[in-house]
């Protein structure tokens, strides 16, 4: 990730506080779409992704890093989007929830978890799909233990996460059926 | 039948996996201003001055008021209108708030309340249920109740509790505390309000749109005509969003004030001192039995501590000693109960309502009695399970009742009696009853507690109830049943809930009401929908079921004009003759069972729990899918009770006021599951429904500690059971001290005498009427 401001254009304004405010002009690539933002250095990649971009699909739950709800992708990983600077993150791929359906063709993780009901108050939802999808990428096949170890960073309050890992499992399988002895064949 | 039963996905699962679903953080309005709290920095003091004046001269401040400005009292409880919006003479918590800014942006809004000053009479704090009970070393926290800091005091007493104890074989009294811990919603409270037209447009993450309709009305003097409160996607609740807060009559009022809209979104800190949440409760409890097993007499005694107000506590004061005798047949029954005030954030309503923590005594005091006299304790829990078609010692009318198949289901899934006895692993058995709904409303009325519209024209169908979906699945369950009685899918019924201009009454998500309450009124207006519908096709000399909906549709809106149709719902007046006997009565009483099976560490204390079998009577599963998400929610929050949720303060302060200290079990924390569902066809309820969001957490806590003793041979007699308290209660047994850690005396607290009630007749004659 970048660390330093240098070469970016910093107009600074006043607030009304008469304190001044750097803000930064970034190039933002959310869900395949490239947008300009001009925003003060110090808001977070959650404020923004909420505030001047209107994703409010993106939701928090105690904007300090401990609950996994603002979960986003960069480059396909999942981060916590209250602890990211957006400066940090330009020219990177982020995703949100909203960039997880092709269209209105829900992702299979989309429909699994609206079948299964495994979005019960909906509110971890967001982040949770996006930390599975993280782990389908690299690993099609996890075990319930691999799945539990990737998201052991989101909490629910809901599900007692039961629906939740069976959901991701039926998703895994829609996403990449086992040839021949899919599960209850054979 | 063609919907009811079958697992159905939740209507409103496509907008929340797509995040379109708009939670009341997302509510983003033109010219918005950002509201944030000035909050006491003292657990208890007497505010001297305030002085806001700085903070109004900072550009972009656009209001700043304090108690001034909204000093009528407010409570869920008519009888405990103890809170203000701001308080501006006396706080009594860290977190009560004293002033609001309204402000261009948060960061503005933030350095104003820094700018206010406060000047503050500092007084002693009281922090726990002894320090309650003595005298206040300066003044009392509320100016009500007593003696001393004295909230409540209850002694209710039921047939010949003395006889009861004369004729036993064998009696014992134990003495337990279950901590206090909070609700952890995901989403923070958040509230946006808008003032136009001289009306109050409100937004709020509530689980009582009702109840915060009617403190608006009080607070800021509007009539409730002038007052539109709506419930936004909802975060998560577990109780603790059914009180009215501040936050929801602040920003009204400074939209009010200042004419444009106003929101305001608690950071986590301040979820965790707005609270409402478990009550801490030390309990004593005695019990007479006979030599094989059957209760004679029980006496049981709760202190609450209570935090600083009012909030649900006379409630939960009462459900400390009500359902007792919902599970077990006990012939005579004493009861005294007694809430106290402390400065501690307030506690209120959360998941099971003032039930789990007797629940967790009286399963444990059971067990212990049974090891007492040499029985197995799901042996001796079975010898006294109460039947259904009866009534119960303290009035409570027990309809459908599948206890017995609930413990028969999770006692041989789990193999409990079969069990290898291997030192380090045990199992634990408990049971538990609760409410679906309460039987009597918040606030004295003769009005029905739910309400369902219907409306169809050209084939579309609307139904419209002022129910709250806190992610528990009501418009789910509502668009079910109105669905089924008009041939139709759930997704084909469009949903109009939870918003006070446009939908019928209905009293809220809590004490698990909805299924049982709504879902009555929804099916009595759809099949008066039905019926149109029928008479206008056969009218026509066809069959319902020959045409298409949408013929039926033209047909009856044709020979009828406007179809709508309207249900309610009013429960059966079955309080008992005496004083105090609103809190316990309900419709009807779902029942659980659930065996814990463990490893526990004797050299580490470390738990692991293997894997928890649970069944619930839930009546009739309207939605199986629904009803396990419940059941398993409910057994996940359970075991983070029993093992790792607690608050404690210190100073005043929170000690553990966000998500990373405050300890909830995460997706490696969770065992396997296994979920029973038990139908018993309630005959009252919608399709023989009952509720799943509350019970099937009750029994997993004492189940927890039972399956430790089963282990290790020691008792953990307090929640939650950490390794610390394991290896202690381990060392004692190897000194040959009693091999358990817990309180070890209940206070002398001034009871009154009790009322002393004759009980009913055990048979319950009258049959409920069918539905």
């Amino acid at each position: 990730m970048r660390q330093s401001l240098e070469g970016y254009a910093r107009p600074v304004v006043k607030n009304e506080l008469q304190r001044d405010v750097e803000r930064v002009s970034l190039a933002l690539d959310v869900n395949g779409e490239r947008s300009q933002v001009l925003v003060p250095v110090h808001k977070t990649l959650l404020e923004v992704l909420r505030e001047d971009m209107a994703l409010t699909g993106t939701k928090h739950g105690c904007e300090l890093g401990e609950c996994g709800t603002c979960t986003v992708l960069i480059d396909g990983r999942p981060q916590l989007s209250c602890l990211v600077l957006p400066l940090q993150v330009e020219d990177r791929a982020i995703t949100t929830v909203e960039g997880l359906a092709v269209g209105s063709e829900l992702h299979p993780l989309q429909q699994a978890f609206a079948e299964l009901g495994a979005a019960q108050c909906g509110y971890c939802t967001p982040g949770i799909l996006l930390a599975s999808r993280a782990l389908l990428d690299v690993n099609p096949k996890p075990t319930r233990d691999e799945i539990r170890e990737a998201l052991a960073g989101n909490l629910c309050r809901c599900t007692g996460y039961v629906k939740i890992l069976e959901a991701v499992e039926l998703a895994a399988e829609r996403i990449s059926p086992l040839p021949h002895s899919g599960r209850g064949s054979g | 039948m063609r919907v009811i039963g079958k697992p159905f996905p939740r209507v409103d699962g496509g907008a929340k996996v797509t995040g379109q679903a708009v939670y009341a953080d997302d509510v983003v309005l033109p010219r918005t201003l950002h509201c944030k709290f000035l909050r006491s920095p003292h657990p208890h003091a007497r505010i001297v001055s305030i002085d806001a004046s700085a903070a109004r001269r900072i550009p972009g401040v656009k209001a700043v008021i304090t108690g001034a400005d909204l000093p009528v009292k407010f409570g869920i409880l008519p009888v405990t209108q103890d809170e203000r919006a701001l308080e501006h003479e006396k706080v009594r918590y860290v977190g009560d708030p004293i002033a609001a800014v309204a402000a261009v942006d948060e960061e503005i809004a933030a350095a104003a309340c820094d700018a206010i000053e406060v000047e503050y009479e500092v007084l002693d704090p009281v922090m726990s249920i002894e320090d309650a009970l003595r005298v206040p070393r300066n003044e009392r926290i509320q100016d009500y109740g007593g003696p001393n800091n004295i909230h409540k005091l209850v002694a209710l007493e039921f047939g010949d509790v003395d006889g009861g104890f004369a004729r036993a074989d064998h009696i014992r009294d134990d003495v337990f505390f279950f901590q206090g811990n909070t609700h952890l919603p995901m989403e923070q409270h958040s509230a946006i309000a808008t003032y136009i037209d001289g009306k109050v447009t409100l937004w709020s993450s509530t689980q009582v749109v009702h109840y915060v309709h009617r403190a608006l009305a009080k607070v800021l003097e509007l009539p409730m005509n002038r007052i539109r409160v709506v419930g936004a996607a909802h975060g998560g609740g577990f109780g603790g969003k059914t009180d009215p807060f501040a936050h929801e009559i602040v920003v009204s009022k400074l939209a009010m004030l200042t004419g444009r809209p106003v929101k305001c979104t608690l950071t986590r800190e301040e979820v965790f001192y707005a609270h409402r949440g478990r009550h801490p409760v030390l309990m004593w409890v005695r019990t007479g039995v006979t030599r094989d097993g059957r209760i004679t007499a029980m006496h049981f005694k709760s202190a609450l501590d209570g935090g600083a107000y009012g909030s649900y506590g006379v409630a939960s004061t009462f459900y400390t000693g009500a359902l007792q005798p919902v599970t077990y047949d006990i012939p005579a029954y004493r009861f005294e109960g007694c809430r106290v005030f402390t400065n501690k954030p307030p506690c209120g309503p959360k998941r099971g309502h003032g039930t789990p923590q007797p629940r967790f005594a009286l399963e444990l005091h059971l067990d212990k009695i049974a090891h007492d006299l040499g029985l197995d304790p799901a042996d001796l829990k079975r010898k006294n399970f109460v039947k259904p078609m009866t009534q119960t010692v303290n009035w409570l009318r027990v309809t459908s009742c599948g206890l017995e198949e609930c413990a028969d289901k999770v006692l041989r899934a789990s193999g409990y009696r079969d069990r290898k006895r291997v030192a380090g692993r045990g199992m634990g058995f408990a049971i538990s009853s609760y409410l679906c709904g309460a039987g009597t409303a918040i606030y004295w009325n003769d009005m029905p507690h739910s309400e369902v519209q219907i409306k169809v024209d050209r084939g579309g169908v609307t139904a419209y109830c002022g129910a709250m979906d806190i992610g528990q699945g009501s418009d789910s369950v509502l668009a079910a049943i109105v669905a089924e009685e008009l041939g139709l899918q759930p997704r084909d019924i469009r949903l109009v809930t939870a918003d006070s201009d446009s939908t019928p009454i209905d009293l809220g998500s809590y004490s698990s009401r909805v299924t049982f309450m709504a879902g009555n009124a929804a099916l009595e207006a759809a099949r008066k929908m039905r019926a149109m519908l029928v008479e206008a096709v056969e009218a026509a000399g066809r069959r319902y079921e020959e045409v298409k909906f949408e013929e039926a549709c033209v047909l009856a809106e044709a020979k009828f004009g406007t179809l709508v149709s309207a249900g309610s719902y009013t429960p059966p007046k079955i309080a008992g003759p005496y004083k105090g006997s609103g809190v316990g009565p309900s419709p009807a009483y779902s029942y659980s069972a659930c065996v814990v099976d463990l490893d526990a560490d004797a050299r580490t204390g470390l738990v692991h729990i293997n894997k928890v079998w649970i069944a619930h009577d839930v009546g009739r599963a309207i939605n199986p899918l629904l009803v396990e998400g419940q059941v398993e929610g409910s057994v996940y929050m359970g075991l983070g009770e029993a093992l790792m949720e607690e608050q404690e303060f210190r100073k005043g302060l929170h000690k553990w006021p966000s998500m990373l200290e405050y300890k909830s079990p995460t997706f490696l924390d969770v065992p396997e599951m296994e979920t029973f569902i038990v139908e018993t066809d309630d005959p009252e309820g919608p399709y023989g429904a009952k509720e799943a969001g509350q019970g099937p957490l009750l029994p997993v806590i004492p189940a927890v500690n039972a399956a430790v003793y089963d282990a290790l041979g020691v008792w953990i007699d307090e929640t939650p059971v950490t390794p610390e308290k394991i290896v202690e209660a381990l060392r004692r047994k190897d000194k040959g001290e009693p091999a358990r850690v817990g309180p070890t005396r209940f206070p002398n607290i001034p009871y009154p005498a009790c009322i002393k009630v004759e009980p009913p007749p055990r048979e319950l004659n009258a049959s409920p009427a069918a539905i």
